[in-house]
């Protein structure tokens, strides 16, 4: 038993490694990125709603249908389906490299709707009471309408988090590697199911980290 | 200070037009206390919102020392909405910071220096007497104890006007006579201008100097608070009066006492309050009253009594004595019963 540990670290200790820090690279990246993106668009999908303080029906309709569109694709649909636009951003469609682009993607729409419905929870009185106050809009977006929800949006950016790494496991597809790719290589197409049952053991231990993680930093920011 | 003239807001719904105010005119003096009080839907929060913009005259003006606020850029709005505190029913304090982030940030986004806010954070949370609660977050607060912290979040922009919107309507009895007496203070010691209104009579009777009536987005009855009271013009201020006192009396009794004598609610202000008036009625004419109902109250530091009184004798002599009371600074109405069908 001790020698077979042994004996898989040695043959697939490193592989799994380099497929941890890929995986770590395309999560980490894809949800900086796609929180610059997601959490303005989602500040700008609360305002100009409908009732709301920058109204804006062309703005807040178009933003709402693209990001429908955009959520209604499947990731690995959408992966191909965007190839020329990865290849104009990014300058590669593979690679980790060539993932990103399609990740964001998929991500930014998502932390934006999670974004809406993490700021739509904000005190509308608490609002106008700056607004009464004369303080500039920028700021009561930042101090306020960011601040107090950030506890709901610590919990949404961790649901988000947990979809990026389930996403990443495709980004195979276009040779960019990570566990979800070992998994599938090596598990699926060579029926080895070790390196399988492994990877997948780490997926499930990252998730549930993640997921601790940020009920935890989420908790520690709600002050009610 | 602070004028609103000819107001008009109309909310258009899908189906409707809703008029929220109509052709609403009034003017708050410097260092007064301005009460407005009316039913819920009377359209006294729309027009309290008006004060500093925060809702938009369909039309009329607002003005501000002078100045149309609905002509002001932006920014300058911003200035002089930082001259004007408000205080609200649901405190809308940030349920993320302490009590002292809660006073100090907006002193900051305001680009108060750092020194002074912190001068002032202890200045004002002084004044409202919460000193050991800096760092406490809201939610370990007391209703009563969130609108103070509002009220130093207000006043710690130094303003010259503070709106309250319900600012004690969801707040015990206990607590808000505290608050009110801590708006008093701070009418009286600081000077600040105070633009209120309320749905409960108690709030206008204790703390302002003037008030307007209003109902359906109309103000319908206005003057000092001592005329108001002594002598209501409408029946929606004969109402709220009524529910101060709650000088009802049984329906039995009174049809049975109608049929002889007098019914009148005598009302007695000042120093009139103090005097036996009525004691020397019954010495003067042949009449025998009999108190059916009242109450002394404090109207603005003044004493405000009202009696329910039925006089009974004949109608020569009632009459007569009626004279007399109205002569020695008593103010007589016939007691009218309400209809119980009528109001909500």
């Amino acid at each position: 038993m001790v020698t077979s540990i042994t004996d898989f670290m040695d043959n697939w200790g490193a592989e799994i490694w380099m497929s941890f820090i890929d995986t770590m690279i395309m999560v980490g990246v894809s949800l900086t990125l796609a929180i610059l993106i997601g959490l303005p668009l989602g500040v700008l999908l609360t305002l100009t709603g409908p009732g709301k303080a920058l109204e804006n029906k062309i703005i807040y309709q178009i933003l709402n249908t693209v990001i429908n569109i955009l959520r209604s694709i499947p990731f690995i649909i959408l992966l191909f389906f965007i190839l020329p636009f990865t290849d104009l951003v990014a300058g590669t469609t593979i690679g980790v490299r060539g993932v990103i682009v399609p990740l964001v993607v998929f991500t930014a729409p998502y932390i934006a709707r999670l974004m809406e419905s993490s700021l739509l929870e904000v005190d509308r009185g608490v609002i106008e009471a700056y607004e009464a106050m004369g303080i500039k809009t920028r700021h009561i977006i930042w101090h306020v309408l960011i601040g107090e929800a950030r506890s709901s949006i610590i919990l949404g950016l961790t649901i988000a988090t947990i979809g990026l790494i389930g996403a990443t496991a495709m980004a195979g597809l276009v040779g960019a590697g990570g566990l979800g790719d070992l998994a599938y290589r090596y598990g699926h197409l060579r029926y080895q199911t070790d390196i399988m049952y492994v990877t997948v053991i780490i997926l499930i231990i990252l998730v549930q980290g993640v997921q601790t993680f940020g009920n935890r930093v989420s908790a520690r920011l709600k002050k009610d | 200070m602070i004028e609103f003239k000819n107001l008009t807001k109309v909310f258009q719904d899908k189906k409707r037009e809703v008029k929220a105010l109509h052709d609403v005119s009034l003017q708050v003096k410097e260092g007064s206390i301005f009460g407005v009080i009316g039913y819920s839907g009377a359209g006294k929060s729309t027009l309290v919102r008006m004060a500093n913009l925060l809702e938009k005259p369909t039309s009329g003006q607002v003005l501000f020392e002078g100045k149309d606020l609905i002509k002001l850029s932006g920014s300058q709005l911003n200035d002089v909405r930082q001259q004007m505190g408000m205080i609200f029913q649901s405190f809308n304090l940030l349920k993320t910071g302490t009590v002292y982030d809660n006073i100090a940030l907006p002193l900051k986004l305001t680009g108060v220096p750092k020194a002074e806010i912190d001068k002032r954070v202890a200045q004002y949370i002084q004044i409202v007497g919460l000193q050991d609660k800096l760092k406490v977050y809201p939610a370990q607060l007391s209703g009563g104890q969130k609108q103070r912290v509002a009220i130093a979040r207000a006043l710690a922009h130094e303003p010259k006007v503070l709106l309250c919107d319900e600012a004690t309507s969801a707040l015990d009895p206990d607590t808000t006579e505290a608050i009110l007496e801590l708006l008093s203070k701070i009418n009286k010691e600081l000077g600040i201008t105070i633009l209120l209104i309320t749905h409960e009579m108690n709030v206008v009777q204790k703390i302002c100097h003037e008030v307007a009536v209003m109902e359906q987005g109309e103000v319908i009855e206005q003057g000092s608070v001592i005329d108001v009271f002594s002598k209501p013009q409408t029946e929606t201020a004969k109402r709220f009066i009524h529910s101060l006192f709650n000088d009802d009396i049984p329906g039995d009794l009174f049809r049975k006492l109608k049929t002889n004598g007098k019914l009148v609610s005598l009302s007695f202000i000042g120093e009139s309050a103090g005097d036996p008036a009525l004691a020397m009625v019954t010495k003067k004419y042949d009449v025998f009253p009999s108190i059916l109902g009242g109450n002394i109250t404090d109207l603005k530091e003044r004493p405000f009594g009202r009696l329910i009184v039925h006089l009974d004798g004949s109608e020569s002599e009632a009459q007569k004595a009626i004279h007399y009371l109205e002569e020695s600074g008593v103010i007589v109405e016939a007691y009218t019963k309400e209809d119980p069908t009528h109001g909500n």
